[in-house]
């Protein structure tokens, strides 16, 4: 659906600025991606429900087991919640539900799962979005340096900075934040999103939730601007060599404007790639420094819900993870149409 | 104050060495001892806590399990409360009388009591909530309120149980943990499981919920019409949920939460924090909770069927070395199929022990038929331990090491919650399991159901896994249901431990204790056998 053909073309100008619009590339590539999606958010929702129900032991025995249960109150609990049919009737249910969007009820939350979501979504986004953005930012930054600076002391020293970065685990700079800023000089807090039991608002809350976040932010982000950093680095250098930077040189724009404006333009694409990969794996996988720092997030949602056999709460989780995942993607896409213009819709 | 708990660690110290274990044990600690308060009490301040893992509700009339059962005393009264020794003080009960035939028991209830909406609260709150909630709802209120057959209400303030048989263990199941009494205005005519009230409760507890997110922190703050008057005294009690242990001991030590019940820290960090100035560890206030690790071993397995190899891999353990080295001296060697904190019924005289003997284990092997084969090896065998906690599988592991010594080659098993229950307590394709759990305030409460024969029940976890069914023990088992004379109770109880662990059907590993640890600022958070995990908290203040 690259370009228009040329009859097409003529009769769409002949139509209004709107029927343009909706006949369009775009609409029609929106159309086709949000197809897509539903097909994989299908698989990943059949698929993970096989996984789940194949695996032995259920929601019940996992009650029953936490709370001495009578054979009789955990057949009644099973008939309650559809456990006792076979599991594609439990799937075909399920599925009729979803398409409502009724994602289901809870029991070990004692909620629906639609609450339980919207409860950990907040965590996980804002955890998302300011990883990503000061990761990116950062790696960014530290990738130009060294192209700039390459094969002197700086880039040196930064590619051992960065190697340092990317194989040291999340979770061992997690408990070394922990020890440092809280047990050693008492700063920050550990767990947590904001501090249980004040009531603070608007600027006060902000700063507080801000505290919160800095260390898992911290240890979430060192991986990742490595990364950004390496692959930075080398787009930096790929593009630095290219005919329209020698040019733009030529006219005699600016170092700094050359870099930036010019030649940082086309490193980019790489790295939104990578920021793409970065959000999808952080919306979901993101148990660990959930775990650590006592974040109530989507990973560590959908990491209890499999230990506890609550099929409905992972089916949810993974259901929204996957939406946001297209979502992000798509956005991704726009973007690299607007760095770079000859990226077509396809 | 100070000072009693001084001399409290060292006497345990002290019973500790003499038992051969370098660790304090609870034997020693409780007992009705008067506490002389150094200070007085200031109100206000908050209390910050640790736990894992978050409630499904927040009361605990209707689960048994550990979150509901740490926060329901807080919202709710029960009848009584228990000072230490188990002995029944008065809480939404201000007096109580048996009939001479142990088939009616009558309360006084107290006047005056609101519910936290403003309601009066009355008999027919404890009569709607013992037979619609306790004896429908309760995973242990359904058997041992199973005989109650009515709660008579002459008058707003007398409720009257009628039982058609005498349940003599009921009288230690009435606090705020075990028989939360529900307000009937809010439940009544309700699906009760389904209640909204169930995450928002209504008690007449000491604390009202202030705020509940879902798998991360309970906010709680007084209640200023509380009965007991001018208690709690703290404003704010906070429950926040860390799954990490690590994570917890690190909030703890820099004093971003004040006091952990339970044993939520690693035991060593525990004993690490308790030697140091700022902290202080008390053992007492868990006498409700006792619970041990033990293992069944599958009857219907050939090899198992034999007691006497049942016998020979007691031999090859050493209780001892478990005790000091998996749960660091938090336990007891496991003597009995009862816990030591039931000390009314708990005895080792004449009851048969399996010291750690090589020797003694192999010859009972020689005999029980399964000498060493031509490799060594007598026979091959599976374990599977409760991934609830590392001691299982570390248990595991040292047993596997100790069994190869005497010629059985085991292999252990790891596998989640759901498919351990599954296999266990279901599938029963097991040789033994490795598994830790309560034992009950009474044991007719909670040690009963391992070896019942009547409570051998395909699905249901921790019931009668061994298949265990000697007549002789259900016959004393069904007596002291209903045994009213605390003599005869007790020595049935001291038969009924002879024969089990005689028969040895499930090997009691370790008589676990728990600790609290605080902050040396948060005072009285332990006052009676509730504790504070499992109390109201109501007498707990912070230091200025």
């Amino acid at each position: 659906m690259s370009t228009l053909d040329p009859v097409a073309g003529v009769t769409a100008q002949k139509r209004g600025r709107l029927t343009r619009f909706v006949t369009g590339p775009l609409p029609r590539y929106v159309l086709r991606r949000l197809s897509q999606a539903i097909l994989v958010m299908l698989l990943v929702v059949i698929g993970s429900f096989i996984l789940v129900k194949s695996a032995p032991g259920d929601l019940v025995d996992v009650i029953g087991g936490n709370s001495d249960m009578t054979a009789e109150t955990m057949e009644l609990l099973r008939q309650q919640y559809g456990l006792d049919q076979p599991s594609y009737i439990q799937l075909f249910h399920y599925m009729i539900k979803l398409a409502t969007f009724d994602l289901g009820y809870s029991p070990l939350n004692a909620a629906p799962v639609l609450d339980v979501i919207l409860g950990r979504l907040p965590v996980t986004a804002i955890l998302v979005v300011v990883s990503v953005t000061i990761s990116m930012s950062i790696g960014t930054v530290l990738g130009v340096i060294s192209a700039r600076n390459v094969g002197k002391p700086v880039d040196l020293g930064l590619s051992i900075l960065m190697l340092m970065f990317y194989a040291t685990p999340s979770f061992v700079i997690a408990i070394a934040f922990i020890l440092f800023f809280s047990v050693f000089w008492n700063l920050l807090p550990i767990a947590g999103f904001a501090t249980v039991g004040t009531r603070a608002t608007g600027l006060m809350y902000a700063w507080d939730v801000a505290k919160h976040l800095v260390m898992p932010v911290g240890a979430l982000c060192t991986f990742y601007i490595a990364i950004y950093g390496r692959i930075g680095r080398a787009a930096m250098l790929e593009v630095l060599k290219l005919d329209y930077v020698r040019t733009a040189r030529a006219k005699g724009i600016s170092e700094r404007r050359v870099i930036y404006v010019h030649a940082l333009r086309n490193a980019m694409l790489p790295l939104v790639t990578m920021a793409g990969l970065q959000v999808s794996s952080l919306v979901g996988g993101a148990v660990l420094i959930e775990t650590i720092f006592g974040l109530p997030g989507m990973g560590r949602t959908a990491f209890d819900a499999v230990s506890e056999r609550d099929a409905n709460l992972l089916l949810g989780v993974l259901f929204i993870s996957s939406l946001s995942v297209v979502v992000v993607n798509f956005i991704i896409d726009m973007i690299y149409m607007v760095l770079d213009p000859r990226v077509e819709l396809a | 104050m100070k000072n009693t708990k001084h001399f409290l660690h060292r006497r345990t110290f002290l019973a500790g060495l003499a038992a051969g274990v370098a660790l304090p044990s609870v034997l020693g600690i409780s007992g009705g001892k008067a506490f002389a308060q150094a200070a007085t009490p200031v109100a206000g301040g908050t209390v910050t806590t640790v736990g894992w893992p978050g409630p499904t509700y927040l009361n605990a009339a209707i689960t048994t399990a550990g979150p509901e059962s740490f926060l329901s005393p807080k919202f709710f009264d029960g009848l009584c409360g228990y000072d230490f020794g188990m002995i029944p003080k008065p809480a939404l009960a201000v007096s109580w009388e048996t009939s001479e035939d142990g088939l009616k028991t009558t309360f006084k209830l107290r006047d005056g009591v609101k519910w936290h909406d403003g309601q009066p609260f009355t008999a027919k709150d404890v009569a709607f909530t013992f037979m619609q909630v306790i004896k429908v709802h309760h995973g242990r209120g359904r058997s041992l309120f199973a005989d109650l057959q009515t709660v008579e209400t002459p008058d707003d303030l007398t409720a009257v149980f009628v039982f058609g048989r005498p349940a003599p263990a009921m009288m230690k199941a009435l606090d705020g943990r075990e028989s939360p009494i529900l307000p009937a205005h809010i439940y009544e005519g309700t699906n009760i499981l389904e209640n909204p009230a169930n995450t928002k409760p209504i008690g007449t507890g000491a604390y009202k919920l202030t705020s509940y997110e879902r798998g991360a922190n309970v906010v709680m703050e007084k209640n200023p019409e509380y009965w007991d008057t001018g208690k709690p005294y703290l404003d704010q009690l906070i429950i926040q949920y860390v799954q990490d242990p690590a994570t917890r001991s690190a909030m703890f030590e820099s004093g971003q939460c004040d006091i952990v019940y339970l044993n939520f820290l690693p035991p060593l960090d525990i004993l690490r924090l308790a030697k140091e100035p700022g902290f202080e560890m008390d053992q007492r206030g868990y006498e409700t909770s006792a619970s041990s690790q033990q293992m069944d071993f599958n009857l219907e397995r050939e090899h198992f069927k034999d007691k006497r190899v049942r016998q020979a891999i007691a031999h090859a353990l050493d209780l001892n070395w478990i005790n000091e080295n998996i749960w660091h001296g938090f336990g007891k060697p496991g003597a009995s199929p009862l816990h030591h904190e039931q000390k009314e019924f708990y005895t080792t005289e004449g009851v048969p022990s399996y010291p750690f003997d090589f020797k003694k284990a192999e010859a009972l092997l020689d005999e029980a038929g399964y000498p060493r084969g031509a490799n060594g090896v007598r026979f091959e065998m599976m374990i599977d331990p409760t991934p609830y906690g590392d001691e299982s599988l570390t248990v595991g592991e040292y047993m596997r090491e100790q069994l190869r010594q005497i010629g059985i080659t085991a292999k252990l098993r790891s596998e989640d919650y759901a498919v351990f229950i599954k296999r266990c307590w279901t599938e029963r394709d097991f040789d033994v399991c490795i598994y830790t759990a309560a034992m009950g305030a009474d044991p007719t409460i909670g040690v009963q159901r391992f070896y019942w024969s009547k409570n051998i029940k395909k699905g249901v976890a921790f019931s009668n896994g061994s298949t265990y069914s000697n007549p002789e023990v259900d016959a004393l088992l069904e007596a002291s249901q209903v045994e009213l004379d605390p003599v005869k109770r007790k020595e049935q109880f001291v038969k009924f431990q002879q024969l089990v662990m005689a028969d040895l059907p499930t090997l009691p590993i370790c008589e676990t204790t728990r600790a609290t640890i605080a902050h040396k600022k948060v005072k009285d958070y332990t006052v009676d056998a509730l504790g504070g995990a499992l109390g109201n908290m109501a007498n707990c203040w912070v230091e200025a």
